[in-house]
């Protein structure tokens, strides 16, 4: 369109195909949350799945420590717009979190430490797409990051990749979290520049 | 959300680096203190750069206001203080955000911490509280460099007008007290963290968590707790009130660096 914002021309666009429309490139590494960062403990620390029926499985932080450890290598993109390329990350892959869990269920609702939630359809946590996460970089994850461990779902805009982590519980009807229901969108694709409610 | 276009009515200068754009939208829905909209620029080319602004009053109509603060180097804001001019249009979409918001008619007291041009939100707040005739109180500790950054410094000067004391609290720090029985009941803390005003007791330095612990209302489930700003300061001054016995759920953080996360 024309006719806006007159004058503006723009600082010279960075080329490349591995930015989502609307973003743009940094290379620091921003902080977004809703509330303070919650510490913690290592030694209380526990992640849950819960299926449709109630049934729990879990797992403690050396349990989690010994299960099969992968290297994500990834692009992430932020609603607030901001995308940062090649972040190296180390953690477990849902799919071994999933393995032994029976379920039915399409969605999952995620939940962290600090009552923060995000919803999303269970496949997305699958084929090797999603991973619990406590590295960043060769470092322990920084509790502003999400530390100890966090969701790391790098295709969605990066409020599903929920910070400090607790469980999930896996849903027969989809259940919106906190972005998603102060109208953020429900999926929230970067690619087709899926921020609000009706995008 | 639709893109809709926006005319820029008018301008206020608010310092050497920050201006006020009143907007008119047609249509505008109206939104809660706090919330922000989205500002579209488009380029010759078709580009199109976004950002967040908080709006900055509440709405008069179809007349907002959102308050611009030049950061360097900035491809946005530098435009919108010093180029887009009165009579030209931008899109806009919003309101955006159901969580860092305060009414009148559901919000209680409040502690609002402020680092630079996070007074922004805190201000729409503000001017809302002092519009409704409430008695909550209201505590609004707002850190800037110096008295040339302050951004709307004829309102803050008011309300330290209105305020009973200038009172020299023990520690030193000059807090403008609010008279507690009347719906002026707003307290005000000012932190220069370079210069500070002749006279200002307080030595130019960064708001501590002393300060922090002292000028908040005394945590309570009736209180929340409202901090805007950078990253750091943001991350800084909730960590502070959590340890001054705030819940964290009580605590809602609105975060905006230079990269906007
Ligand atoms: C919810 C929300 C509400 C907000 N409310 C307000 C508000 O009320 N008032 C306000 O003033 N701001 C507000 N902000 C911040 C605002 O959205 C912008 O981030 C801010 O105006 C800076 O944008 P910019 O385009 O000028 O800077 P950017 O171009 O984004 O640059 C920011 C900094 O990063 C550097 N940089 C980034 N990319 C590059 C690059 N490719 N090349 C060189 N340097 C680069 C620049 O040096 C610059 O210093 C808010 C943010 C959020 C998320």
């Amino acid at each position: 369109m024309t006719g806006f914002s007159p004058g503006f021309q723009g600082r010279p666009r960075p080329q490349s195909d591995r930015l989502p429309p609307g973003q743009y490139l940094v290379e620091d590494f921003p902080v977004l949350s809703a509330g303070p960062t919650p510490r913690v403990d290592l030694a209380r620390w526990q992640f849950t799945i819960t299926n449709e029926t109630g049934r729990q499985y879990a797992w403690s932080w050396p349990q989690l420590m010994s299960l099969p450890q992968e290297r994500p290598h990834v692009d992430i993109h932020c609603v607030t717009r901001w995308s940062k390329l090649d972040t190296r990350w180390q953690g477990v892959s849902l799919d071994s979190l999933l393995e032994n869990v029976e379920t039915q269920a399409e969605y999952a609702l995620i939940s962290s430490y600090g009552g923060y939630t995000t919803n999303l359809p269970l496949e997305d946590l699958m084929d090797g797409r999603a991973w619990i996460v406590h590295t960043y970089d060769g470092q322990d994850l920084h509790p502003e990051h999400g530390g100890p461990a966090r969701l790391l779902v790098p295709h969605l805009y990066f409020w599903k990749s929920a910070k400090w982590v607790k469980g999930i519980r896996l849903l027969d009807q989809d259940e919106l979290g906190f972005w998603e229901a102060a109208g953020y969108h429900a999926y929230g694709d970067p690619w087709r520049e899926q921020r609000y409610q009706d995008d | 959300m639709r893109w809709q276009p926006a005319e820029l009515v008018a301008t206020r200068t608010e310092s050497a680096s920050a201006r006020t754009l009143v907007l008119r939208v047609p249509g505008w829905p109206g939104h809660r203190p706090g919330q922000h909209l989205d500002v579209r620029l488009t380029a010759p080319d078709g580009y199109h750069a976004e950002r967040s602004y908080s709006l900055a009053a509440p709405a008069d109509g179809d007349h907002i206001e959102i308050t611009v603060q030049r950061v360097r180097d900035g491809e946005v804001s530098g435009y919108l203080v010093d180029v887009f001019p009165v009579g030209a249009f931008l899109e806009v979409r919003g309101p955006v955000g159901g969580w860092f918001v305060w009414t009148p008619e559901t919000g209680g007291a409040a502690v609002l911490i402020a680092g630079g041009s996070g007074i922004v939100p805190l201000a729409a707040m503000l001017r809302a509280r002092r519009k409704a005739v409430t008695a909550n109180p209201f505590r609004l500790l707002y850190s800037v460099r110096t008295p040339e950054d302050l951004l709307y410094a004829d309102e803050l000067a008011e309300l330290r007008r209105a305020a009973l004391t200038p009172a020299a609290d023990p520690i030193g720090e000059v807090c403008y007290r609010g008279d507690p029985e009347s719906d002026e009941n707003i307290d005000l803390f000012l932190a220069y963290t370079r210069t500070a005003p002749p006279g200002d007791p307080r030595p130019p330095g960064r708001l501590t968590r002393t300060e922090i612990a002292r000028l908040a209302l005394p945590p309570s489930p009736a209180v929340a707790c409202y901090v805007c700003g950078p990253t750091a300061f943001v991350e800084f001054a909730a960590d502070a009130l959590v340890s001054a016995g705030h819940a964290p759920a009580m605590i809602r953080t609105e975060r905006f660096g230079p990269t906007g996360g």
